[in-house]
Protein backbone atom coordinates (compact mmCIF):
# COMPACT_ATOMS: atom_id res chain seq x y z
CA UNK A 1 0.00 0.00 0.00
CA UNK A 2 1.29 3.35 -0.88
CA UNK A 3 0.35 6.69 1.52
CA UNK A 4 -0.57 9.29 0.08
CA UNK A 5 -0.02 12.23 2.32
CA UNK A 6 -2.67 14.42 2.25
CA UNK A 7 -2.00 17.91 4.25
CA UNK A 8 -4.25 19.91 2.55
CA UNK A 9 -2.63 21.19 -0.20
CA UNK A 10 -3.40 20.56 -4.24
CA UNK A 11 -5.66 18.09 -5.81
CA UNK A 12 -4.48 14.40 -5.21
CA UNK A 13 -6.63 12.84 -7.30
CA UNK A 14 -4.49 12.53 -10.33
CA UNK A 15 -2.15 10.74 -8.38
CA UNK A 16 -4.05 8.45 -6.78
CA UNK A 17 -5.45 7.62 -10.40
CA UNK A 18 -2.17 7.24 -12.42
CA UNK A 19 -1.61 4.53 -9.15
CA UNK A 20 -4.80 3.32 -10.49
CA UNK A 21 -4.23 2.81 -13.30
CA UNK A 22 -0.88 0.58 -13.39
CA UNK A 23 -2.07 -1.05 -10.22
CA UNK A 24 -0.57 0.21 -7.28
CA UNK A 25 -3.15 0.46 -3.93
CA UNK A 26 -2.86 3.61 -2.70
CA UNK A 27 -4.49 6.01 -0.11
CA UNK A 28 -4.89 9.37 0.39
CA UNK A 29 -4.39 9.91 3.86
CA UNK A 30 -3.92 12.05 6.63
CA UNK A 31 -3.64 9.63 9.23
CA UNK A 32 -0.17 8.93 11.21
CA UNK A 33 -0.91 5.35 11.83
CA UNK A 34 -1.85 4.90 8.36
CA UNK A 35 1.31 5.87 6.93
CA UNK A 36 3.04 4.57 9.50
CA UNK A 37 2.02 1.16 8.15
CA UNK A 38 2.79 2.04 4.23
CA UNK A 39 5.31 0.40 2.59
CA UNK A 40 5.73 3.45 0.46
CA UNK A 41 5.17 7.40 0.85
CA UNK A 42 4.51 9.84 -1.91
CA UNK A 43 4.72 13.50 -0.43
CA UNK A 44 2.86 15.72 -3.29
CA UNK A 45 2.83 19.01 -3.34
CA UNK A 46 1.82 22.33 -5.38
CA UNK A 47 1.98 26.54 -5.10
CA UNK A 48 4.35 27.97 -2.22
CA UNK A 49 7.04 25.90 -0.53
CA UNK A 50 6.31 28.42 2.70
CA UNK A 51 2.43 27.48 2.56
CA UNK A 52 2.72 24.46 1.76
CA UNK A 53 5.46 23.35 4.83
CA UNK A 54 3.84 25.09 7.12
CA UNK A 55 0.19 23.16 6.09
CA UNK A 56 2.24 19.84 6.27
CA UNK A 57 4.13 21.02 9.83
CA UNK A 58 0.83 21.73 11.72
CA UNK A 59 -0.73 17.83 10.79
CA UNK A 60 2.68 16.70 12.10
CA UNK A 61 2.86 14.36 9.35
CA UNK A 62 6.39 15.78 8.51
CA UNK A 63 8.07 13.81 11.70
CA UNK A 64 6.11 10.62 10.62
CA UNK A 65 7.31 11.11 6.89
CA UNK A 66 11.02 11.65 8.47
CA UNK A 67 10.59 8.50 10.65
CA UNK A 68 9.29 6.45 8.26
CA UNK A 69 12.13 7.50 6.13
CA UNK A 70 14.68 7.10 8.46
CA UNK A 71 13.34 3.76 8.98
CA UNK A 72 13.69 2.59 4.87
CA UNK A 73 10.57 3.37 3.75
CA UNK A 74 10.49 4.46 -0.09
CA UNK A 75 9.73 8.38 -0.01
CA UNK A 76 8.79 9.69 -3.10
CA UNK A 77 8.60 13.59 -2.87
CA UNK A 78 6.54 15.19 -5.88
CA UNK A 79 6.59 18.93 -7.53
CA UNK A 80 6.64 20.81 -4.15
CA UNK A 81 6.63 17.86 -2.43
CA UNK A 82 10.62 17.30 -3.49
CA UNK A 83 11.27 20.42 -2.55
CA UNK A 84 10.52 19.87 0.79
CA UNK A 85 13.20 17.10 1.10
CA UNK A 86 16.42 19.76 1.29
CA UNK A 87 16.74 21.88 4.01
CA UNK A 88 15.16 25.06 2.98
CA UNK A 89 13.80 27.05 0.52
CA UNK A 90 13.97 30.46 -0.51
CA UNK A 91 11.01 30.93 -2.11
CA UNK A 92 8.95 34.34 -0.50
CA UNK A 93 11.39 34.63 2.67
CA UNK A 94 13.01 31.83 3.80
CA UNK A 95 11.92 28.81 4.52
CA UNK A 96 12.57 25.46 6.54
CA UNK A 97 12.42 21.82 5.08
CA UNK A 98 12.94 18.39 5.92
CA UNK A 99 16.40 17.97 5.95
CA UNK A 100 16.17 14.46 4.02
CA UNK A 101 18.63 15.83 1.42
CA UNK A 102 21.12 18.75 1.73
CA UNK A 103 20.50 21.55 0.20
CA UNK A 104 18.26 24.50 -0.38
CA UNK A 105 15.35 25.86 -3.08
CA UNK A 106 15.91 28.59 -5.26
CA UNK A 107 14.56 30.76 -8.20
CA UNK A 108 15.43 29.36 -11.54
CA UNK A 109 17.94 31.90 -13.14
CA UNK A 110 16.72 30.82 -16.32
CA UNK A 111 18.72 31.53 -19.93
CA UNK A 112 17.75 34.58 -22.04
CA UNK A 113 14.39 35.05 -23.25
CA UNK A 114 13.21 31.90 -21.45
CA UNK A 115 9.80 32.18 -19.12
CA UNK A 116 9.32 31.40 -15.76
CA UNK A 117 7.44 29.49 -14.33
CA UNK A 118 9.50 26.55 -16.50
CA UNK A 119 5.88 24.76 -18.03
CA UNK A 120 5.62 22.33 -19.97
CA UNK A 121 7.79 18.83 -21.68
CA UNK A 122 11.05 18.67 -21.28
CA UNK A 123 14.08 15.76 -21.61
CA UNK A 124 15.47 13.95 -18.58
CA UNK A 125 19.17 14.09 -18.68
CA UNK A 126 19.89 10.97 -16.66
CA UNK A 127 22.98 11.71 -14.85
CA UNK A 128 23.16 8.17 -12.97
CA UNK A 129 21.54 4.69 -12.69
CA UNK A 130 18.41 4.50 -10.62
CA UNK A 131 15.58 1.80 -10.00
CA UNK A 132 13.01 4.94 -10.65
CA UNK A 133 14.47 5.33 -14.00
CA UNK A 134 14.35 1.51 -15.16
CA UNK A 135 13.07 1.46 -18.42
CA UNK A 136 12.99 5.12 -19.09
CA UNK A 137 14.97 6.23 -21.92
CA UNK A 138 17.99 8.81 -22.05
CA UNK A 139 15.60 12.18 -23.24
CA UNK A 140 12.60 11.34 -22.59
CA UNK A 141 10.04 14.07 -21.61
CA UNK A 142 8.24 15.04 -18.51
CA UNK A 143 6.07 17.57 -17.76
CA UNK A 144 7.07 20.50 -15.13
CA UNK A 145 5.48 23.31 -13.82
CA UNK A 146 7.51 25.35 -11.59
CA UNK A 147 9.52 28.75 -10.70
CA UNK A 148 12.57 27.23 -8.12
CA UNK A 149 14.55 24.46 -7.76
CA UNK A 150 17.23 22.37 -6.02
CA UNK A 151 20.66 23.25 -5.33
CA UNK A 152 22.31 20.71 -3.88
CA UNK A 153 25.01 18.22 -4.05
CA UNK A 154 25.59 16.71 -7.66
CA UNK A 155 25.74 12.96 -5.99
CA UNK A 156 22.51 13.49 -5.06
CA UNK A 157 21.03 14.93 -8.54
CA UNK A 158 19.90 11.80 -10.47
CA UNK A 159 18.32 13.44 -13.44
CA UNK A 160 18.81 17.29 -14.70
CA UNK A 161 16.42 19.06 -17.56
CA UNK A 162 18.21 22.01 -19.82
CA UNK A 163 16.58 25.38 -19.72
CA UNK A 164 19.17 27.30 -20.35
CA UNK A 165 20.72 26.31 -17.22
CA UNK A 166 21.00 22.88 -16.00
CA UNK A 167 17.44 22.34 -13.70
CA UNK A 168 17.39 19.44 -10.78
CA UNK A 169 14.58 17.24 -12.64
CA UNK A 170 15.21 14.08 -9.81
CA UNK A 171 16.91 13.86 -6.88
CA UNK A 172 17.81 10.60 -4.50
CA UNK A 173 19.44 9.73 -1.58
CA UNK A 174 19.15 6.07 -0.19
CA UNK A 175 15.12 5.35 0.23
CA UNK A 176 14.56 9.35 -0.58
CA UNK A 177 13.35 9.95 -3.98
CA UNK A 178 12.35 13.48 -5.25
CA UNK A 179 10.83 14.65 -8.77
CA UNK A 180 10.39 18.10 -10.09
CA UNK A 181 8.31 16.86 -12.40
CA UNK A 182 5.12 15.78 -12.29
CA UNK A 183 5.13 11.78 -13.06
CA UNK A 184 1.07 11.43 -12.68
CA UNK A 185 0.87 13.83 -16.20
CA UNK A 186 4.11 12.36 -17.77
CA UNK A 187 1.89 9.95 -19.98
CA UNK A 188 4.28 6.51 -20.41
CA UNK A 189 7.32 8.04 -18.93
CA UNK A 190 5.46 9.32 -15.72
CA UNK A 191 3.67 6.35 -15.44
CA UNK A 192 7.02 3.97 -15.87
CA UNK A 193 8.66 5.94 -13.02
CA UNK A 194 5.62 5.60 -10.40
CA UNK A 195 5.43 1.87 -10.88
CA UNK A 196 9.62 1.50 -10.59
CA UNK A 197 9.30 3.71 -7.31
CA UNK A 198 6.27 0.96 -6.24
CA UNK A 199 8.99 -1.83 -6.55
CA UNK A 200 11.81 -0.08 -4.75
CA UNK B 1 15.40 22.13 -23.48
CA UNK B 2 11.40 22.70 -23.31
CA UNK B 3 9.16 21.53 -26.22
CA UNK B 4 6.38 23.25 -27.92
CA UNK B 5 3.44 21.42 -27.28
CA UNK B 6 0.28 20.43 -29.50
CA UNK B 7 -2.84 20.68 -27.98
CA UNK B 8 -6.13 19.45 -29.37
CA UNK B 9 -9.24 20.85 -28.27
CA UNK B 10 -12.64 18.73 -27.91
CA UNK B 11 -15.77 20.65 -27.91
CA UNK B 12 -18.37 18.35 -25.35
CA UNK B 13 -22.01 18.85 -25.50
CA UNK B 14 -23.98 16.77 -23.17
CA UNK B 15 -21.78 14.60 -22.96
CA UNK B 16 -20.32 13.66 -26.73
CA UNK B 17 -17.19 15.14 -28.68
CA UNK B 18 -19.71 17.44 -31.38
CA UNK B 19 -18.91 16.17 -34.71
CA UNK B 20 -15.81 14.09 -36.01
CA UNK B 21 -14.96 11.46 -37.98
CA UNK B 22 -13.54 7.67 -37.43
CA UNK B 23 -10.19 7.09 -36.74
CA UNK B 24 -8.83 3.49 -36.71
CA UNK B 25 -8.69 1.21 -33.33
CA UNK B 26 -11.42 4.38 -32.14
CA UNK B 27 -14.62 2.65 -31.61
CA UNK B 28 -16.79 5.62 -30.29
CA UNK B 29 -15.47 9.02 -32.14
CA UNK B 30 -17.90 10.65 -30.26
CA UNK B 31 -16.51 9.65 -27.12
CA UNK B 32 -14.73 12.24 -25.15
CA UNK B 33 -12.96 9.43 -22.91
CA UNK B 34 -11.82 7.44 -25.85
CA UNK B 35 -10.63 10.28 -28.16
CA UNK B 36 -8.73 11.76 -25.46
CA UNK B 37 -6.91 8.53 -25.09
CA UNK B 38 -6.52 8.63 -28.72
CA UNK B 39 -5.04 11.74 -28.81
CA UNK B 40 -2.87 11.05 -25.79
CA UNK B 41 -1.32 7.88 -27.60
CA UNK B 42 -0.71 9.98 -30.60
CA UNK B 43 1.32 12.29 -28.71
CA UNK B 44 -0.62 14.89 -27.46
CA UNK B 45 0.99 16.95 -24.93
CA UNK B 46 -2.02 18.51 -23.34
CA UNK B 47 -5.86 17.81 -24.00
CA UNK B 48 -8.88 21.01 -23.72
CA UNK B 49 -12.01 19.93 -22.87
CA UNK B 50 -14.55 22.60 -23.53
CA UNK B 51 -17.86 22.28 -22.19
CA UNK B 52 -20.81 23.65 -24.54
CA UNK B 53 -23.20 22.53 -22.86
CA UNK B 54 -26.13 24.82 -21.73
CA UNK B 55 -28.20 22.70 -19.33
CA UNK B 56 -27.27 21.61 -15.33
CA UNK B 57 -27.95 17.86 -16.62
CA UNK B 58 -25.62 18.64 -19.24
CA UNK B 59 -22.78 19.69 -16.65
CA UNK B 60 -23.60 16.87 -15.16
CA UNK B 61 -22.58 14.51 -17.48
CA UNK B 62 -20.01 16.56 -18.50
CA UNK B 63 -18.28 16.06 -15.01
CA UNK B 64 -18.39 12.94 -14.71
CA UNK B 65 -16.95 12.20 -18.26
CA UNK B 66 -13.92 14.60 -17.22
CA UNK B 67 -13.55 12.52 -14.45
CA UNK B 68 -13.29 9.04 -16.11
CA UNK B 69 -11.11 10.59 -18.92
CA UNK B 70 -8.78 11.81 -16.08
CA UNK B 71 -8.36 8.08 -14.31
CA UNK B 72 -7.12 6.73 -17.98
CA UNK B 73 -5.14 10.04 -19.57
CA UNK B 74 -2.19 10.88 -17.88
CA UNK B 75 -1.49 14.71 -19.48
CA UNK B 76 -2.65 17.73 -18.43
CA UNK B 77 -6.16 18.69 -18.52
CA UNK B 78 -7.78 21.99 -19.34
CA UNK B 79 -11.55 22.97 -18.61
CA UNK B 80 -13.55 25.58 -20.53
CA UNK B 81 -16.60 27.00 -21.31
CA UNK B 82 -19.35 28.79 -18.66
CA UNK B 83 -16.24 29.14 -15.80
CA UNK B 84 -17.46 31.65 -13.90
CA UNK B 85 -17.12 31.35 -10.06
CA UNK B 86 -14.67 29.86 -7.59
CA UNK B 87 -17.14 27.26 -7.63
CA UNK B 88 -16.66 26.70 -11.06
CA UNK B 89 -13.12 25.82 -10.48
CA UNK B 90 -13.41 23.90 -7.62
CA UNK B 91 -16.19 21.71 -9.68
CA UNK B 92 -13.68 20.95 -12.19
CA UNK B 93 -10.72 20.47 -10.70
CA UNK B 94 -12.19 17.92 -8.58
CA UNK B 95 -12.71 16.29 -11.09
CA UNK B 96 -9.37 15.93 -12.39
CA UNK B 97 -8.80 18.79 -14.08
CA UNK B 98 -5.25 20.65 -13.79
CA UNK B 99 -5.50 23.69 -14.56
CA UNK B 100 -9.38 25.82 -16.12
CA UNK B 101 -9.79 28.63 -19.01
CA UNK B 102 -11.55 31.40 -17.92
CA UNK B 103 -12.79 34.14 -21.05
CA UNK B 104 -16.09 35.33 -21.18
CA UNK B 105 -16.58 35.04 -17.12
CA UNK B 106 -12.88 36.70 -16.64
CA UNK B 107 -14.59 39.97 -18.70
CA UNK B 108 -17.56 40.10 -16.82
CA UNK B 109 -15.76 39.74 -13.46
CA UNK B 110 -11.31 40.28 -14.17
CA UNK B 111 -11.47 39.29 -10.52
CA UNK B 112 -11.77 35.95 -11.17
CA UNK B 113 -8.77 35.47 -12.18
CA UNK B 114 -7.04 37.06 -9.02
CA UNK B 115 -9.12 34.77 -6.80
CA UNK B 116 -8.39 32.30 -8.23
CA UNK B 117 -5.07 32.52 -8.81
CA UNK B 118 -4.90 32.96 -5.08
CA UNK B 119 -6.50 29.85 -4.40
CA UNK B 120 -5.29 27.34 -6.56
CA UNK B 121 -2.13 28.87 -7.37
CA UNK B 122 -1.30 30.58 -10.99
CA UNK B 123 -0.23 27.65 -13.04
CA UNK B 124 -3.82 26.55 -13.03
CA UNK B 125 -5.62 29.53 -14.51
CA UNK B 126 -5.54 29.97 -18.06
CA UNK B 127 -6.69 33.25 -19.93
CA UNK B 128 -8.26 32.75 -23.43
CA UNK B 129 -9.27 35.44 -25.48
CA UNK B 130 -11.30 35.91 -28.45
CA UNK B 131 -9.68 38.66 -30.22
CA UNK B 132 -11.04 40.18 -33.79
CA UNK B 133 -9.58 43.48 -35.61
CA UNK B 134 -11.65 46.18 -35.59
CA UNK B 135 -10.56 49.23 -37.01
CA UNK B 136 -6.70 48.90 -37.19
CA UNK B 137 -6.80 46.91 -33.86
CA UNK B 138 -6.97 43.82 -32.15
CA UNK B 139 -10.85 43.60 -29.97
CA UNK B 140 -11.87 41.35 -27.34
CA UNK B 141 -15.12 39.52 -27.83
CA UNK B 142 -17.60 37.68 -25.34
CA UNK B 143 -20.00 34.96 -25.50
CA UNK B 144 -18.30 32.87 -27.76
CA UNK B 145 -16.91 35.54 -30.43
CA UNK B 146 -20.83 37.04 -30.51
CA UNK B 147 -20.12 39.96 -28.28
CA UNK B 148 -17.52 42.98 -29.07
CA UNK B 149 -16.05 44.39 -25.79
CA UNK B 150 -14.09 47.33 -27.45
CA UNK B 151 -11.77 46.25 -24.96
CA UNK B 152 -7.93 46.07 -26.58
CA UNK B 153 -6.72 42.33 -26.77
CA UNK B 154 -3.22 42.79 -26.05
CA UNK B 155 -3.99 45.04 -23.07
CA UNK B 156 -6.56 42.86 -21.67
CA UNK B 157 -3.83 40.32 -21.81
CA UNK B 158 -1.62 42.20 -19.87
CA UNK B 159 -4.26 42.71 -17.49
CA UNK B 160 -4.88 39.01 -17.20
CA UNK B 161 -1.22 38.11 -16.64
CA UNK B 162 -1.20 41.15 -13.78
CA UNK B 163 -4.13 39.48 -12.13
CA UNK B 164 -2.55 36.22 -11.89
CA UNK B 165 -2.95 34.05 -15.46
CA UNK B 166 -0.40 31.50 -15.79
CA UNK B 167 -0.83 31.22 -19.50
CA UNK B 168 -2.73 33.04 -22.29
CA UNK B 169 -4.82 31.02 -25.36
CA UNK B 170 -5.24 33.63 -27.54
CA UNK B 171 -7.77 32.49 -30.31
CA UNK B 172 -8.15 34.75 -33.60
CA UNK B 173 -11.40 35.00 -34.69
CA UNK B 174 -10.16 36.23 -38.12
CA UNK B 175 -8.36 32.80 -39.10
CA UNK B 176 -10.45 30.61 -36.78
CA UNK B 177 -11.88 28.00 -39.68
CA UNK B 178 -10.06 30.10 -42.28
CA UNK B 179 -7.56 27.12 -42.48
CA UNK B 180 -4.56 29.74 -43.92
CA UNK B 181 -2.46 29.43 -40.72
CA UNK B 182 -2.17 30.70 -37.47
CA UNK B 183 -3.07 34.39 -37.11
CA UNK B 184 0.62 34.98 -36.50
CA UNK B 185 0.34 39.47 -36.47
CA UNK B 186 -1.56 39.38 -33.52
CA UNK B 187 0.30 36.58 -32.02
CA UNK B 188 3.53 38.48 -32.19
CA UNK B 189 1.93 41.04 -30.26
CA UNK B 190 0.56 38.79 -27.92
CA UNK B 191 4.18 37.31 -27.06
CA UNK B 192 5.80 40.45 -26.57
CA UNK B 193 3.45 41.50 -24.39
CA UNK B 194 3.83 38.93 -21.32
CA UNK B 195 6.09 36.70 -19.85
CA UNK B 196 3.76 33.56 -19.20
CA UNK B 197 3.14 30.77 -22.13
CA UNK B 198 1.13 32.04 -25.12
CA UNK B 199 -0.62 28.97 -26.86
CA UNK B 200 -1.73 29.87 -30.46
CA UNK B 201 -5.38 29.03 -31.12
CA UNK B 202 -7.53 29.70 -34.35
CA UNK B 203 -6.72 28.67 -37.98
CA UNK B 204 -4.49 25.30 -38.52
CA UNK B 205 -5.32 24.20 -41.84
CA UNK B 206 -2.15 21.80 -42.27
CA UNK B 207 1.13 20.68 -40.81
CA UNK B 208 3.13 23.66 -42.42
CA UNK B 209 0.98 26.00 -40.63
CA UNK B 210 2.28 24.52 -37.13
CA UNK B 211 5.63 24.81 -38.61
CA UNK B 212 5.45 28.29 -39.70
CA UNK B 213 3.78 29.25 -36.31
CA UNK B 214 6.83 28.21 -34.20
CA UNK B 215 9.25 29.37 -36.80
CA UNK B 216 7.88 33.23 -37.06
CA UNK B 217 6.80 33.67 -33.79
CA UNK B 218 9.21 31.31 -31.92
CA UNK B 219 8.51 32.56 -28.48
CA UNK B 220 5.16 31.42 -29.18
CA UNK B 221 4.67 28.18 -26.54
CA UNK B 222 1.67 25.95 -28.25
CA UNK B 223 -0.29 25.19 -30.65
CA UNK B 224 -4.16 24.49 -30.41
CA UNK B 225 -6.61 23.16 -32.89
CA UNK B 226 -9.52 21.27 -33.07
CA UNK B 227 -10.99 20.57 -36.03
CA UNK B 228 -8.42 19.50 -38.15
CA UNK B 229 -7.33 17.00 -35.60
CA UNK B 230 -10.99 15.69 -34.93
CA UNK B 231 -11.61 15.36 -38.77
CA UNK B 232 -8.29 12.91 -39.23
CA UNK B 233 -6.96 15.88 -41.71
CA UNK B 234 -3.47 15.80 -39.30
CA UNK B 235 -2.74 13.02 -37.34
CA UNK B 236 -0.83 14.23 -34.35
CA UNK B 237 1.49 11.54 -34.28
CA UNK B 238 2.94 12.30 -37.82
CA UNK B 239 2.72 16.56 -37.26
CA UNK B 240 5.17 15.83 -34.28
CA UNK B 241 7.63 13.82 -36.19
CA UNK B 242 7.00 16.74 -39.28
CA UNK B 243 8.13 19.23 -36.90
CA UNK B 244 10.59 17.51 -35.18
CA UNK B 245 12.46 16.97 -38.90
CA UNK B 246 11.52 20.80 -39.54
CA UNK B 247 13.84 21.38 -36.61
CA UNK B 248 12.01 22.06 -34.14
CA UNK B 249 11.99 20.64 -30.44
CA UNK B 250 8.86 18.82 -29.98
CA UNK B 251 7.78 15.71 -27.46
CA UNK B 252 7.40 12.50 -29.28
CA UNK B 253 5.33 10.35 -27.05
CA UNK B 254 7.59 7.23 -25.94
CA UNK B 255 6.57 3.35 -25.89
CA UNK B 256 7.19 1.84 -22.36
CA UNK B 257 10.49 -0.72 -22.95
CA UNK B 258 11.50 -3.27 -19.85
CA UNK B 259 15.25 -3.30 -20.89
Amino acid sequence: MIAIINYGVGNLFSIKRSLEYIGCDSVITDDGKVIRQADHIILPGVGAFGDAVLKLRATGLDATAKEQAARGVPLLGICVGMQMLFDESLEYGTHEGLHLIPGQVVRIEAGEGLKIPHIGWNALEILRPHPVFQGVGEGAHVYFVHSYHAACAAEDVIARTDYGIPITAAVARENVVGCQFHPEKSGNTGLRILKNFSQM
Amino acid sequence: MITKRIIPCLDVRDGRVVKGVNFAGLNDVASPVELAGYYSSQGADELVFYDITASSDGRKIFTSILEKTASQVFIPLTVGGGISTLEDFERVLNCGADKVSVNSGAIRDPGLISRAAEKYGSQCVILSVDAKRVNGRFTVFAKGGREDTGMDAIEWIRQGVALGAGEIVLNSIDTDGVKHGFDLEMLKMAVEAVSVPVIASGGAGSMEDFKELFQKVPTVDAGLAASVFHFGEIRISELKTYLRKSGINVRIEEENNDD
